[in-house]
């Protein structure tokens, strides 16, 4: 491999290249799923390929392609070289990647139970036994349970000298009941552990096992049925209590884009937006109340975002975003931390905080997140229920919305309950909220402690053009908000 | 490129050496090339060569229904990784259990001879992709005002061939561009496909976004409600995408959670609105052939308002006595199941100045942005307003506004019909593969239900 890569770097060097990268990436996935009692699809799928980063005359070029022989690196390598000249044809300004970022090392997943250990009856046994405790309730009408693996092999080496390995493996499973009534054709939907089919960590087998799919896959056929008839959640200005999987995902839509600091510079206007959070108010805007403390940390274990180092080779760092509800902090890259320190001077990190991450080896690497997660509370969930005299408690993300700044969002939930009088009562259907993201945070007047609180996985995050999907992850424990509108939907 | 003579000796290389009672090989294979700008300035320039060989095996044990059927993919080209991997897809059928719906892979047909390839996209340099981009850079910046954008030529490869002897070769080129234009208080958008990118007017791209964004320069605040909206072809778009990915789909029907269920035959929108599927319309960017080599049938979605149908798989075709596919896979195994990827909003007569001039107070929408279901059978979708949003009165576009938040179903919307748009615009679609023709509409009855602060 370092061969391939010394052979980029210096056919870069040669042909005016002032900076170079090269990644050599390997993907193994495994997918599958099942449905009502079926396997509907099983396969395994492998990727591999290389590109070269180049910056020359002052502007970026990228090249990859599949093909890992030496004529090819020098085919994509002098394509790199051409398209950086074209990028300068109408630059404004030249690439400033600040101090060097040399870095050798390697970096493996820590698993237990290696995944790819497992055999596929195994797997798909366990689905199955979960397909068949989701349809034990008659109007369940589709039970499927999933499966998914990943196995990530990748070697970085730049021109300044570095050159790591590193080793990302991921597992992921969920199930989900859709019920439909006969007469109506209303639909509801129940998920575990996460929406949208899957909750994904960095880990191994253990985390499948930890889930226990085939156990919770009766109470979740149940209460997807049970929402058929459950009541309409009532519109209005109230309390919500957020469960941890929902706020994981407020906490990705409201928090962690709109910190991406490529989205505060413009450089995604095209595809997702900007951001509300201009340098203006680094270090001083107030983003949420004082309880609110957020963290993008790409160490902790079992983290979607976590690795030894970003695909740009800056080690992986914890970063402070809000601290006592103040922000403080942004997703960064070489440029952008650079750029942001020249704003703001050195009240800002002249280093990147280790957060450019590319979607396999035909991609470059942009701005995403790691573990963007909110810092636990001191309340018991019991307690906050207690506390809490009328409210509704809404969990597991059915749909979501945010504007191209990430202010006016709106979400909803598969399934509520009505607070009264510190107690959770009836059951509520097609529960939505909305808000506007620093109104919403500085709403927050209580959090979870630290043992109702998880890092969860958002496997699903696209961004870029051409598009890329970044693995997220998200620490949350169950909040309170007041003052929100409920029951969007008529 | 491959070329046609090498897909094949790598596809008739997997189905000789393949002892699974069926086998089938697609190739997918591409050479895109993204130039990427923003703040006026190309900062992204990326070039990708790639080829996926996807084998499916299908096992089935003699006499019985159903089969056993395993996936596995590669890029390496390598015999021996093909190899590999055939023999991977095997394991995996091996190891399951029988799929009693799994009918077959489907036989030959005959192909149309449809082709949509330009020399001059695959060509196109990286110099001539940055003229391009540079254009519209150059015209923001000459107007005070900031240019985004991305510009995509790519050629793609897709081969396919069975051992029942489907056997087809497509070569197709692409061309599409967006640009974000942006001042300090407005934005405005524009986007255009073409199948030769020579065929493409930069200038006149960027002119119609720069043009939105000066006109959009400090929105006022407008009370969420119920309005008439005007809406262009872009967020027309949206109509289609939910559409297609709530209902017209078979896997939707199937599973019963698509609008279309119960309601075949039955006038469930306005009976001036035809939605149509059809991939080899050379008023769009045809393909003959879907991702099982079946060729691409015209499905008429919705006809005169009435719901005529969906578009199928072999698969989820195999399911219904009496369906067989139209032609409209995806790569296998496809949870997703058949989706539409060429649809065609049929145009009307009117034009989006007499749409303005015809109303009193509404909501002019240049497009929606962060589109996402709600509730399915309805197709109740919630999503902002981008780049571009204004209060007609009186018949005239009055000032911008805010941009806001709509909950809205569009069944209801396309019960609401006042005129529909006579030039349709052809816009890429869903998933990098889609191109929907779609006109702009008038809807008298549209239910906004939040604003934001910009």
């Amino acid at each position: 491999m370092k061969d391939l890569t010394d052979r980029a770097l210096n056919l870069a060097e040669t042909q005016g290249a002032s900076y170079a990268d090269v990644r050599v990436v390997q993907r193994r996935t495994q997918n599958i799923t099942t449905k009502n009692g079926v396997v509907e699809g099983l396969s395994d799928n492998e990727s591999q390929g290389f590109g070269v980063r180049v910056v020359v005359d002052g502007a970026w070029g990228f090249a990859s392609s599949a093909v890992l022989t030496p004529a090819e690196v020098d085919r994509v390598t002098a394509l790199a070289i051409q398209i950086a000249r074209a990028s300068a044809l109408f630059k404004t300004h030249d690439v400033q990647l600040g101090p060097p970022a040399v870095q050798q090392g390697s970096y493996h997943t820590p698993v237990v139970i290696d995944p790819w250990s497992i055999s596929l009856e195994e797997k798909i046994g366990l689905l199955l036994e979960a397909n068949e405790g989701l349809r034990a309730t008659p109007g369940v009408m589709v039970a499927s349970a999933s499966l998914a693996l990943w196995r990530e092999n990748k070697t970085f080496a730049s021109s300044e000298g570095s050159f790591i390995e590193q080793e990302i493996v991921e597992v992921g499973g969920g199930i989900e009941a859709l019920a439909i009534d006969r007469d109506t054709g209303e639909v509801q939907k129940r998920s575990y552990p996460n929406s949208f089919g899957r909750d994904q960590r960095s880990e191994g087998w253990e985390t499948i096992l930890a889930m226990d799919l085939p156990g919770n896959a009766p109470r979740i056929g149940e209460e997807a049925v049970a929402l058929l008839s459950a009541d309409q959640c009532p519109s209005g200005v109230t309390t919500i209590i957020l469960g941890a999987t929902q706020l994981a995902l407020q906490v990705h839509e409201s928090c962690g884009h709109p910190i991406e600091l490529d989205r505060v510079f413009g450089t995604e206007a095209s595809y997702a937006g900007t951001s509300f959070l201009t340098p203006d108010k680094y270090g001083s805007f107030r983003y949420g109340s004082d309880i609110v403390n957020l963290t993008a940390d790409a160490t902790i274990p079992g983290g979607l975002g976590t690795f030894g180092w970003d695909d740009e080779g800056v080690p992986a760092q914890r970063v402070p975003i809000v601290r006592d509800g103040i922000f403080c902090g942004y997703l960064t890259s070489r440029e952008t931390a650079q750029q942001l320190h020249d704003i703001v001077g050195d009240g800002a990190p002249e280093r990147s905080g280790g957060a450019m991450r590319a979607d396999g080896w035909n991609r470059i690497p942009i701005i995403r997140m790691t573990n963007v997660s909110l810092e636990p509370g001191e309340w018991e969930f019991d307690e906050l229920v207690a506390d809490t005299d009328d409210g509704i408690y809404m969990e597991m993300n059915k749909s979501w919305s945010i504007d191209d700044k990430r202010l006016n969002f709106q979400f909803g939930t598969e399934i509520a309950y009505e607070i009264k009088g510190g107690k959770m009562g009836r059951m509520l259907k097609n529960a939505t909220y909305t808000g506007i993201t620093p109104q919403f945070w500085q709403s927050c007047d209580a959090i979870c402690n630290e043992d109702h609180w998880q890092v969860w996985g958002t496997p699903n995050c696209g961004k870029g053009q051409p598009s890329q999907v970044a693995h997220t992850g998200h620490g949350t424990a169950p909040a309170r908000f007041r003052n929100v509108q409920v029951g969007v939907m008529k | 490129m491959l070329g046609e003579k090498r897909i094949k000796e790598i596809a008739d290389s997997i189905l000789a050496r393949s002892t699974a009672d069926q086998t089938e090989v697609v190739i997918l294979s591409s050479d895109s090339y993204l130039t990427r700008f923003a703040n006026s300035t190309i900062h992204q320039n990326v070039a990708e060569t790639d080829t996926e060989v996807r084998i499916r095996v299908v096992l089935q044990r003699g006499g019985e229904d159903g089969a056993q059927v395993g996936v596995a993919t590669t890029n390496d080209l390598d015999p021996e990784a093909l190899a590999r991997t055939l023999e991977s897809a095997m394991d995996i059928a091996r190891v399951q259990p029988r799929n009693p719906a799994f009918r077959s892979l489907p036989g030959p047909q005959p192909l149309p001879d449809v082709t949509a390839f330009s020399e001059s996209t695959a060509g196109c340099t990286p110099e001539q992709r940055a003229r391009g981009a540079g254009a519209i850079c150059t015209l923001a910046r000459d107007q005070g005002v900031v240019a985004s954008g991305a510009l995509t030529t790519a050629t793609f490869e897709v081969g396919v061939a069975n051992s029942l002897g489907v056997s087809a070769y497509s070569a197709t080129t692409s061309a599409d561009i967006n640009t974000v234009i942006m001042s300090d208080t407005s934005a405005g958008y524009a986007a255009a496909l073409a199948l030769d990118v020579d065929d493409m007017n930069f200038e006149a791209i960027g002119r119609e976004a720069v043009d939105k964004c000066l006109h959009a320069q400090n929105p006022r605040s407008l009370e969420p409600g119920e309005y008439t909206v005007i809406l262009e072809p872009y967020a027309v778009q949206d109509f289609i995408q939910m559409m297609s990915w709530t209902g017209f789909n078979a896997v939707a029907v199937q599973e019963g959670r698509s609008f279309m269920v119960g309601r075949m035959g039955e006038q469930i929108v306005d009976p001036r609105i035809s939605i149509w599927d059809d991939g080899l319309s050379p008023e769009g960017i045809p393909l003959p052939f879907d991702f099982e080599g079946v060729p691409k049938q015209r499905v008429d979605l919705i006809q005169e308002g009435v719901a005529r149908g969906v578009v199928y798989d072999s698969y989820r075709a195999g399911k219904e006595e009496g369906k067989s596919s139209t032609g409209h896979a995806l790569p296998a195994p496809n949870s997703f199941g058949p989706m539409p990827l060429n649809v065609f909003f049929a145009p009307g007569k009117g034009s989006l100045a007499e749409m303005i001039r015809s109303t009193e107070r509404g909501i002019y929408v240049t497009r929606f942005h962060y589109t996402r279901p709600v509730e399915p059978k309805q197709v109740v979708i919630t999503g902002m307003t981008r780049d571009g949003t204004f209060l007609v009165e009186n018949g005239e576009l009055a000032y911008p506004v805010k941009n806001l938040r709509f909950t809205q179903s569009y069944l209801e919307a396309l019960n609401h019909v006042d005129v529909i748009g006579a030039e349709p615009r052809l816009l890429p679609g869903m998933g990098g593969l889609g191109r929907d023709s779609v006109p702009a509409l008038k809807l008298n009855k549209f239910r906004f239900t939040g604003a934001t602060e910009f």
